[in-house]
């Protein structure tokens, strides 16, 4: 029934997309009809699926990047306490840093290559799993700490055996956050500069008059994001099953 | 004080004239309070009159303003946090731990690795009335098999004395008064040094070897009664009735 009424909205709007793009008043340059696209991605399938592919490995190893900095951030952070008072400014300054701007600037610094696309997608996803994990670190009851010392555990040995295990479901709240964004940082990185990927073919067509092409990326795009974050929600329930247990209690 | 006389080896705990504030109260105050070896003390009083406090004093996670808790010749709060097991009021099961580990992790706060601290805990499951719930999660346990687990959790580092923090406390009645008969039975079998703390009256009649009443805050005895009734305690006697009423007026209701 979830599911159905997700897909229900979906082809609505789908119709209502239809429909727009069927008005006389709205010019075929502007918006591709759903089925233009779907020709589009039917016809330039080849060309699409590589140049996804492309971004796909920009968008994975730039997670995979801003998780271990971000994990690393929060435990340090959360571990140090006057590191945290220190760097907490400054990790909300950095999301204020317009990585449209930004981007060009990384490409003169690091190349053409992967690097920029890396950087910015890093830049842009670890915020949300640093901010979340360390105020998972930090939600943990004060008596359970207490218990803790009672029982004499050591620092490190509450961190692994009660924190961290508390905090995973914030982590992974913070990777939905990241996943989803993380396509629009890989976008941003190919505009600053790029020979191949999802987000450069979809500037170009813009450039080429080719709209139904750049609907079919951008649809393309939106899979990617809503299958990491999808990814992100299997891997909460198989890493945290007590989580969802509790919640039917 | 050159004529006070050193505290007798039999009380493994002691207070002595221990005070506790906090920056807006004082919790406890002047207080003077022996436990002797293998002796269960109930200290019951209105809430918020610093039971809690009490425990944690003893527990070493708190420090007395004024005063001494010394606890089997020590009063640094390392060798009291070494000597004693604290069980707070709520059983504070970890959720993703089974009942086994969440037992064991009693063990491995001592270093001890995680498959000898499982093998170790396994054995008390079967004389806890918890044999084939090893494997459970705190979420499939009852309020009581969550407690039991609580306990052993605390029995298992071997500690000479155990703090209790009204055990029972978030129970409902009826498995409350089969745990308080559990805990006596497991005290009979094998006694140990027991400071526990309630608000509830019939719980110290029914546990206590001596009861030790709290006034409201801040927190000082004013009485100490002994327990001279035979265990099973029977909690329809005249003589229990009777202990209940002595506690009652001690506590001034």
């Amino acid at each position: 029934m979830r599911y159905l009424l997700g897909l229900l909205l979906i082809a609505l709007f789908v119709l209502a997309w239809q429909g727009v793009a069927s008005l006389e008043s709205v010019d075929d340059l502007t918006l591709a009809s759903p089925v233009e696209t779907f020709e589009a991605l039917r016809d330039d399938w080849a060309l699409l699926r590589d140049n996804a592919l492309v971004t796909l490995v920009e968008v994975v190893l730039g997670l995979a990047l801003a998780t271990l900095i971000g994990v690393g951030f929060a435990l340090a952070m959360h571990l140090v306490r006057p590191l945290r008072d220190a760097a907490y400014p400054l990790l909300v300054g950095s999301q204020a840093i317009p990585v449209v701007v930004l981007a060009p600037i990384f490409v003169l610094a690091f190349d053409y290559g992967i690097g920029p696309k890396l950087a910015i997608v890093a830049l842009i996803c670890f915020f949300p799993i640093t901010v979340n994990l360390l105020d998972g670190l930090r939600s943990v009851e004060p008596e359970l700490l207490k218990l803790m010392r009672s029982l004499g555990s050591s620092r490190l040995r509450t961190l692994r055996s009660v924190e961290f295990p508390s905090a995973l479901p914030f982590l992974f709240s913070g990777l939905k956050v990241a996943a989803t964004v993380s396509v629009i940082g890989a976008v941003f990185g190919e505009w600053a500069g790029a020979d191949e990927g999802l987000g450069r073919l979809v500037l170009l067509g813009n450039n080429q008059l080719q709209t139904p092409r750049v609907y079919a990326g951008i649809v393309l795009l939106t899979l990617m994001a809503v299958a990491l974050f999808a990814l992100v929600a299997l891997g909460e329930r198989v890493a945290c099953p007590w989580n969802r247990k509790e919640q039917q209690a | 004080m050159q004529t006070e006389v050193e505290a007798p080896v039999t009380e493994p705990l002691s207070f002595r004239n221990v005070t506790r504030r906090y920056p807006r109260v004082t919790a406890l105050e002047g207080i003077d309070l022996a436990v002797r070896q293998d002796e269960l003390m109930v200290v019951v009083g209105p809430s918020g009159c610093g039971k809690s406090t009490l425990l944690e004093l003893v527990a070493g996670l708190q420090e007395p303003d004024t005063g001494s808790v010394t606890l089997l010749g020590a009063t640094d709060p390392a060798a009291r946090r070494a000597a004693s097991a604290y069980m707070p009021q709520r059983d504070l099961l970890l959720p993703w731990r089974d009942a086994l580990a969440n037992a064991a992790l009693a063990l491995e706060c001592q270093g001890v690795p995680r498959a000898e601290a499982r093998r170790r805990a396994e054995p008390l499951f079967e004389r806890f009335g918890l044999a084939e719930f090893e494997s459970a999660r705190p979420a499939e346990l009852s309020g009581g098999m969550r407690q039991r687990v609580a306990f052993l959790r605390t029995l298992l580092p071997g500690r000479p004395v155990l703090l209790l923090d009204e055990p029972f406390g978030g129970l409902d009645s009826l498995t409350r008064s089969s745990m308080q008969r559990w805990l006596a039975d497991a005290l009979a079998d094998e006694p140990r040094t027991v400071l526990l703390v309630t608000h509830d009256v019939e719980e110290a009649a029914f546990l206590a070897d001596r009861i030790a009443v709290l006034s409201p805050r801040p927190g000082r005895v004013v009485a100490e009664i002994p327990v001279e009734l035979p265990r099973p305690r029977d909690v329809t006697s005249p003589e229990f009735g009777q202990l209940k009423r002595s506690v009652l007026e001690a506590l001034g209701l």
